[in-house]
């Protein structure tokens, strides 16, 4: 295990969320004052060279009905009503970086999800076996598998950006400095700041969303109403799904051993009927050129 | 543009994107900033964020600025006047004007003349044959030198003060809930919030676009907007002003360096009445109104020689008038303003257009009268980084003949299409001047492709050809071409530099002027637009600054870029004091006079003048603001509400006068108007973040981010119409149709407008026939219907219908 990372997948002696101090990095979304122009969308889709996907109208401003493996930071344009009049609650959806991930806990595959010391969650492509385990662990429903690669995927927090200094993509984009990179302790006073000005501008309700049942984490909101995260497209209480937990937790040596038993169970598989073909992709989608 | 100039002294933002941050509440109508601005939009959330300032948003629709303001009120499209009306009617009634202010700044104190009245909706003068005002009864009263009198108590009945308030009385909140469609009570919501700002220690901007300035009245209505920060003490103020974002990123340059009826720096051009140089000043240099006046139009002469000088060098003699004679002189009636180079398209007058950066047939009105005029020429050139809809105007038929029913198939059209490629903006240098009039330096960032070349490479392979075929064979005018001068080092490509040098002027000396002030109007000085001298002087290039110091803390970054005039950030910033020159506002001055010079950001008005030398507004003849316009426009001297030429509803204060009685409206045989009858909803145009124009439909990204046209429309009205959200629908006016597929939404909702439900359809511009993503012309739906003094079309408010489609 590299001492740059805290907790690696489907691998003895890692404890998520252990070593999470102050060093650790955490972008804050301040909800009251993204315009939803999608900038933060057009840099992640630029730096991490996706291809253009041309998604169907869903009779909203949305760029895209759900993240995808191709895609990995949305604006949700949430309609709704406060106290009778019209509300937009746009919100940034991307990956939380939780601080107790859900996705690691339940992959099975040695080194497919890292978490580093820094606290960004990455997942290694190389070492994922496409069996989508973290994406039922995930309690934001983030991760998304590529049906052409076999892979699953979702935003790394620019971490080969922030491994040389630089901030992530969509925050450099940000015209309105809704979005802020940086220390999460800091970020978290600058957070209870803003909070605390929107209550005092009337907004009673306004508040952080950095919620416990993942142990924190890494992507906060500040939120105009924070006693309804779901009108943003936020859960409420996320929880690690308690399979996972089971799993990953007290019946983790059952796991091993039905793991080594769908291991071997491969391997004769392997013997028997030789290596799987590539299959082409069959969905719709554009690839870029 | 054309009425800030006519209000203030000068057709531009009066302010700045960074003094948004200084605000203490921000009104934002007639635009979309977190939409269409979404860079400059920072600083409105600065001011949010930092100074906890009240954003208020009133819109047709409940759009992306509204989701971060602070109260939405809804509007009908077309009324905007009747609001601003109602919060000029609201200040005067409840006391909450600045009255000093408005005693010192303004014209309020001024006495007309006998001449003026208003009744039914006309003012006094109106010639219903020619449609025009006879202006002469409206002028002050003057006394035996020629100054306008006045009233400092402005309790006289004919002061304009007065006349002002009655004009208004009739706007009450309830006039402006029958007219705008929301209800009193949220409009006095709104009133209370922006009417706070008048008072001395607190400062409101106004933030608009083109919801303002696509009216067939829309010069009156931003005229309106002025006077209402006039009376509320918002102009000169940090933080305040009337701050006009601009469509393009260099549409302030554009107009800055002149367009069919201006000449570089907003002078007038020639008429053909104004036989000679002499006869053309005197027309344009103004006498002064007050004995204070410092009039600096009075200054045209050394203006208008010195670019002479600049444009036609050693053939510019005190003998031959400078060269004068060189410049085509229109009648005064005539008129080459986009409404009238389409109508003479379309009938064949037009032999040929080049259209340069610009795509008419997507964004004109009335595309079938776009295509059709285009069918008729002889030869179109297109200078382009992209095949436009304006290129390939030939092609609807074939490519999208299910909206343009009536263009002619390819086959059909005689006209030559020369299509140049162009660089793109980052394919070139040179300056961008942005809506806060600072003049920016970029680089660019890559050669342009292939067989692209940058627009000045082009304009100069035209302007040489030209030149040499008047050489060998002459022609009518061959004098305009051949005296001009064209010495830049290399003449097939000129060095962008070279040109903003020129433009900047030079002395006697040689050396770069450093500001206007050094002028001359004996042919001495050469300077290619007096506004911008001082922008390229012997320091260098002003505009490639960036200095990001601010000393005043006021965000006025006196070191970043350069700032027309002058280097001057705030406009009118001798306004921010009383008539002794103490700031209204300590702890936001601008400007401050400390005995003998004024400190801060450069001054508008004297640099060492004490302060009651001269009227803080030095660009008028008055030396104040108007608030009362005499002959500048092309309707009354105060702003009236008029109904969109395409209404659904009466105009409930007159009806007999519904629409803007001076308003254009072209009525060639392709021109239809429609009635409430077959049409009965209001459609109503706008851009989105993701798109600009319809120059991204070419490029990957942002069509990734908005593929699709859509229509927009109220709950209500979908329900009655069994629309679902994404179902397909059709809309058509009198002029053509449009398909999408339906945004159906509670952000918009059904107005009450006379007692009546009127619905909105909102109209998304950006596609057209050819691009990464394509969709129809939305321009299809719109009227041939202009404001009659800025020529913009009426794009906001006219009527379609709407049903569901299979």
């Amino acid at each position: 295990m590299s001492q740059d990372l805290q907790a690696v997948s489907a691998t003895p002696g890692s404890a998520a969320g252990a070593a999470v101090d102050t060093t650790s990095v955490a972008k804050l979304i301040d909800t009251s004052t993204c315009i939803g122009c999608k900038a933060c969308e057009a840099a992640c889709q630029e730096w991490n060279d996706h291809p253009v996907t041309l998604a169907p109208f869903d009779g909203t401003y949305q760029s895209q009905p759900d993240l995808s493996h191709s895609f990995w930071n949305l604006i949700k344009f949430n309609e709704t009503e406060i106290d009778g009049a019209p509300a937009w609650l746009m919100s940034k959806y991307q990956c939380m970086h939780c601080i107790d991930p859900g996705c690691l806990r339940s992959c099975p595959a040695p080194g497919a999800i890292v978490q580093q010391a820094n606290g960004i969650v990455d997942f290694v492509p190389e070492q994922c076996i496409g069996c989508g385990y973290c994406m039922t662990g995930c309690p934001f429903d983030v991760p998304k598998f590529d049906p052409y690669t076999k892979k699953v995927y979702k935003c790394t927090l620019c971490t080969d950006r922030v491994s040389v200094g630089l901030e992530p993509a969509c925050i450099k984009a940000c015209p309105t400095n809704c979005l802020t990179f940086g220390a999460r302790d800091e970020l978290i006073q600058i957070a209870e700041d803003r909070a605390a000005t929107l209550r005092e501008d009337g907004f009673q309700a306004a508040g952080i969303y950095n919620p416990a049942g993942v142990g924190g984490t890494q992507v906060l909101y500040v939120l105009r109403d924070a006693d309804r995260p779901e009108a943003y497209g936020l859960p409420a209480d996320p929880q690690i799904p308690w399979t996972v937990a089971l799993w990953k937790g007290p019946l983790k040596w059952f796991g091993n051993l039905v793991f080594l038993g769908g291991a071997i169970g491969a391997f004769l598989h392997y013997v028997r009927f030789g290596p799987q073909t590539e299959e082409a992709p069959s969905d719709g989608e554009t690839h870029g050129e | 543009m054309a009425s800030l100039a006519a209000t203030f002294g000068r057709g531009a933002m009066t302010n700045g994107w960074t003094d948004v941050a200084n605000a203490d509440v921000i009104l934002v109508m007639g635009g979309n900033p977190a939409e269409n601005h979404p860079v400059g939009f920072r600083f409105t959330m600065e001011a949010k964020r930092n100074r906890r300032a009240r954003i208020v948003t009133i819109d047709p629709r409940f759009n992306r600025t509204a989701a971060v303001s602070d109260l939405y009120v809804p509007i009908r499209a077309g009324s905007d006047i009747a609001f601003l009306g109602g919060l000029l009617h609201y200040a005067l009634a409840n006391d909450l004007y600045h009255r000093e202010y408005v005693a010192a700044h303004t014209n309020a104190t001024f006495i007309v003349g006998e001449g003026y009245g208003f009744e039914n909706g006309l003012f006094s003068g109106w010639d219903g044959e020619s449609e025009t005002y006879d202006t002469s009864g409206w002028g002050y009263e003057l006394d035996g030198e020629g100054y306008a009198r006045v009233d400092e108590t402005m309790e006289h009945p004919r002061s304009v003060f007065q006349l002002m308030r009655e004009h208004y009385s009739r706007y009450t909140p309830q006039m402006v809930s029958d007219i705008c469609g929301c209800t009193a009570e949220e409009f006095e919501r709104a009133a209370d919030v922006i009417c706070s700002t008048g008072a001395a220690g607190r400062a409101g901007t106004i933030l608009y676009a083109l919801g303002w300035t696509q009216h067939s009245h829309s010069v009156q209505l931003i005229h309106t907007a002025a006077m209402l920060q006039l009376i509320l003490g918002n102009i000169g103020m940090p933080g305040g002003g009337i701050n006009a974002q601009r469509g393009h990123s260099n549409i302030q340059g554009a107009t800055d360096l002149g367009a069919w009826n201006a000449l570089p720096g907003y002078l007038k051009i020639p008429r053909a009445h104004q036989q000679s140089l002499q006869a053309y000043i005197d027309e344009n240099s103004p006498a002064p109104l007050r004995p204070n006046s410092m009039n600096y139009w009075s200054n045209t002469n050394r203006f208008m020689v010195s670019l002479l000088k600049a444009w036609y060098g050693d053939n510019a003699t005190a003998a031959n008038g400078f060269g004068y004679d060189n410049l085509p002189r229109p009648d005064a009636a005539d008129d080459y303003s986009w409404a009238t180079i389409f109508e003479r398209a379309y009938t064949g007058e037009l032999e040929g257009l080049v259209s340069f950066g610009m795509n008419p047939v997507a964004g004109g009105p009335n595309t079938p009268k776009m295509l059709e005029g285009l069918a008729n020429l002889r030869w179109l050139i297109v200078a382009e980084c992209f095949e436009t809809e304006t290129a390939a105007f030939w092609k609807a038929a074939d490519a999208a003949g299910e909206y343009y029913p009536g263009a002619r198939a390819a086959a059909d059209i005689d006209t030559e299409v020369f299509l140049l490629p162009a660089a793109c903006f980052a394919e070139k240098d040179g300056t961008m001047v942005n809506s806060s009039r600072w003049l920016q330096w970029k680089h660019a960032a890559l050669d342009p492709p292939g067989d692209a070349w940058k627009d000045q490479d082009i304009i100069a392979a035209l302007f040489l050809r030209l030149q040499a075929l008047y050489r060998e064979e002459g022609g009518a005018g061959s004098e305009s071409l051949l005296n001009m001068t064209w010495n830049w080092r290399n003449p097939r490509s000129p060095d962008l530099a070279e040109v903003s040098r020129e433009i900047n002027g030079r002395g006697a000396d040689g050396r770069q002027l450093a500001s206007f002030a050094e002028l001359a109007d004996d042919g001495s000085t050469v300077c290619g637009n007096w506004l911008y001298a001082g922008s390229f002087t012997e320091d260098g290039n002003m505009a490639a600054r960036r200095g990001q110091e601010d000393p005043t803390g006021l965000g006025l970054y006196a070191e970043w870029a350069w700032n027309w005039p002058l280097n001057r950030r705030i406009l009118y910033n001798r306004a921010s004091a009383d008539a002794e020159g103490n700031p209204w506002d300590p702890e936001r001055a601008p400007i401050r006079w400390d005995g003998a010079t004024w400190v801060g950001d450069v001054p508008d008005y004297g640099a060492t003048a004490a302060p009651d030398a001269f009227g803080a507004f030095i660009m008028v003849p008055e030396g104040v603001a108007r608030l009362y316009t005499v002959d500048s426009f092309a309707e009354g001297p105060l702003p009236e509400h008029y109904e969109p030429v395409e209404s659904p509803v009466d105009n409930l204060l007159h009806p007999e006068v519904g629409s803007n009685p001076a308003a254009r409206t072209m009525m060639s045989a392709i021109d239809n108007l429609g009635s409430a009858e077959d049409y009965p909803y209001i459609g109503t145009t706008y851009r989105l973040t993701e798109h600009y124009h319809y120059w991204t439909k070419n490029v990957d990204g942002p069509s990734e981010l908005q593929p699709h046209f859509f229509v927009e429309l109220p709950e209500e009205l979908a329900a009655e119409k069994e629309i679902a959200n994404g179902d397909a629908v059709r809309v058509w006016s009198a002029r053509g149709e449009v398909r999408g597929q339906a945004m159906v939404t509670r952000r918009m909702r059904g107005l009450q407008v006379d007692g009546r439900t009127v619905y909105q359809v909102g109209l998304p511009i950006h596609w057209g026939f050819l691009g990464r993503v394509t969709g129809p012309l939305v321009n299809n739906l719109s009227p041939s219907v202009f404001d009659p003094n800025s020529g913009t079309p009426e794009y906001k408010g006219f009527l379609v219908n709407i049903e569901k489609i299979a």
